[in-house]
């Protein structure tokens, strides 16, 4: 349909015809597309140049680094990155399979009637302030994760590394749990759309052979599916590891590398957010700004690949904030 | 080995009350939240909320005018930046582009709104803040314009394109020229789904505190000069809810019942009229 339209604009425009009006609503309009382009440009600039500092003074051990210490100027922001990895992880082990039963319960079993205002009611979640989340979640989850949640883990499983040590509540624990609230709404509305988009004639021919209804669901759907199912999860992965308010708010603010999820922790976003008004000294903020470069990075690689991965099947709706 | 048919049949049943349990419990949680916040909120809110701005610790009383004077001028400046230019990117893929252009436009659209919030707000303080030498309500209105600019972006571009071809045709078939048929025809025609798009976007940015923490600061006293470090509700929630203090802990359950009145009801309108454009045009 563009194609044609563009072609009696350029008809026009050899004939050297175009009105006034025009020229002028294209400018505006190709210049709005200049300033996004602009911004994107401006953003890699500006960070990299913030970090430079930083950058001159560790290299790329600045990745490597154990130790993230601004008393004794020592910037390495692996803490940071494990902290973002980890507490993202535990978000996903927890939202993907409650996405993913959520999406199939809305495409393929509720009543008419209830899959609008449930799809509805779902997306709602993701417009709630990350800054409230993280009132409710200091509030309210944490208490709860402390006592019954560690508790029962850390008497019954406490063997395990993951589930050892102090429990305050805060810590890595209640941050991946608040992520997973955060990213269920986008990984559903995701999965939901690509299950909608699996044609019906995969599930007749699987009813046909005489499967029962989660067989159908099980072997025709989800296998049709899956990569979009993959993209969805990343997808939720780059939402997760850039939350900022919520986390920074129960992840109870630890510089150290520990494979126990009950122990404070920060993520990249989260250090940013609270020590940024600390920091005193140039290098300080530097390091930060590098933080953020790292930061914008792993989300721009994750959610292209998530976006190749989804494709052409859907798109993620506007709605749902990301 | 073969399974019965009775296994067979359990499992199905198994499996799909789980999926069933799964979306109550992601509605439970959702309502759980937000009615914890409306039961809080709702007793520690009142009239002084609206006009006072905040007392110093021990004094009762006070509220969180000056947030919510800052949230509106924030917001509002943002809103003036990000929506127009949001939607000329709108009407640029939908109406101008062709497939390369369009695809380039939207995929930036896309990448621009997954970039971390926390993220838009170094650079705004990298841009604006380090080479005026201070935090400013200005830095702060274009953090949420950045924030805004892909979500306007992406909404407008899908409710233009749901604006049949036949009417740009017969408005070009009328001798009309193009820019008239798109700013005449075709955007009146999307109005409502464009004003759904804006909407989500100011609900987004009204709930924003990452991109502020280093732009706008936060202020306790009230002020209206955008060239000043300036408070907005969510940085007021931010600030109490952490702070050691019982009292403060009330006011952020204040705020954050009257943030998320205000987010939820912009949602609430948003979509409504989203239906509406669809219903309308089938």
């Amino acid at each position: 349909m563009n194609l044609k339209l563009v072609a009696t604009d350029t008809v026009a425009r050899r004939a050297g015809s175009l009105p006034i009006g025009d020229w002028l609503f294209r400018g505006v309009v190709y210049g709005s597309g200049l300033a996004l382009l602009a911004v994107m440009v401006a953003m890699v600039y500006e960070l990299a140049d913030g970090a430079r500092p930083s950058f001159a003074k560790f290299g790329f051990g600045f990745l490597t680094g154990t130790t993230w210490d601004p008393v004794k100027e020592v910037f390495g922001a692996l803490p940071l990155v494990y902290g973002t990895i980890v507490s993202s992880i535990v978000g996903l082990v927890i939202a993907v399979p409650i996405s993913i039963g959520t999406a199939i319960f809305l495409s393929d079993l509720a009543p008419a009637w209830l899959r609008r205002p449930a799809s509805y009611l779902i997306e709602i979640i993701a417009a709630i302030p990350s800054v409230i989340l993280g009132l409710w979640g200091l509030f309210v989850l944490v208490p709860i994760v402390r006592d019954p949640i560690q508790k029962l883990l850390g008497d019954n499983l406490g063997f395990i590394p993951l589930f050892e040590g102090p429990r305050f509540g805060l810590g890595v624990l209640s941050a991946g749990i608040i992520l997973a609230i955060m990213v269920v709404p986008i990984i559903t509305a995701v999965s939901r759309d690509i299950f909608l988009a699996v044609p019906n004639s995969q599930r007749e021919a699987m009813i046909a052979l005489g499967a029962t209804r989660w067989e159908v669901i099980s072997q025709a759907v989800i296998p049709y599916a899956r990569s979009g199912l993959i993209g969805a999860g990343i997808l939720g992965f780059g939402r997760a590891i850039g939350e900022t308010m919520a986390v920074t708010m129960v992840i109870g603010n630890g510089f150290k590398i520990s494979p126990s999820l009950f122990e404070p922790s920060h993520t990249i976003a989260s250090a940013i957010a609270s020590e940024f008004s600390e920091a005193t000294y140039d290098l300080y903020i530097a390091a930060l700004v590098e933080a953020g470069l790292v930061l914008m990075a792993i989300s721009l690689i994750i959610n292209i690949l998530a976006r190749v991965l989804v494709g052409t099947l859907v798109r993620v709706p506007a709605t749902v904030r990301e | 080995m073969i399974k019965s048919y009775e296994f067979r049949r359990g499992q199905s049943s198994l499996f799909l009350v789980l999926c069933a349990l799964c979306a109550a419990l992601c509605i439970a949680v959702l309502l759980y939240m937000v009615g914890y916040v409306f039961v809080q909120g709702a007793s520690y809110i009142n009239f002084d909320f609206f006009v006072q701005t905040p007392r110093p610790l021990g004094e009762s009383g006070g509220g969180a005018a000056n947030s919510l004077v800052g949230t509106l001028v924030m917001v509002g400046i943002a809103s003036l930046i990000g929506i127009p230019v949001g939607l000329g990117c709108g009407i640029l893929v939908s109406e101008y582009a062709g497939p390369r252009l369009g695809g380039a436009v939207r995929f930036l659209a896309d990448v621009l709104s997954g970039v971390p919030s926390i993220v838009v707000g170094i650079f705004v303080f990298e841009l604006i803040v380090v080479r005026q030498g201070h935090f400013s309500a200005l830095a702060g209105a274009v953090a949420l314009a950045v924030i805004m600019l892909p979500i306007v972006a992406r909404a407008s571009e899908e409710m233009l394109k749901l604006v049949p071809v036949s009417q740009r045709e017969a408005a070009l078939a009328l001798g009309i020229p193009r820019w008239r048929t798109v700013a005449s025809v075709v955007l009146p025609a999307a109005m409502s789904g464009l004003v759904t798009g804006a909407l989500l976007a100011i609900a987004r940015a009204s709930g924003e505190t990452a991109p502020l923490l280093f732009t706008a600061l936060g202020n306790r006293f009230m002020t209206t000069d955008i060239n000043q470090p300036m408070d907005s509700l969510p940085l007021h929630i931010y600030r109490y809810a952490i702070g050691p203090y019982d009292q403060w802990h009330q006011e952020a359950w204040a705020s954050a019942f009257f943030l998320i009145m205000i987010v939820l009801v912009v949602n609430v309108c948003a979509r409504l009229l989203a239906t509406r454009l669809r219903g309308g045009m089938g």
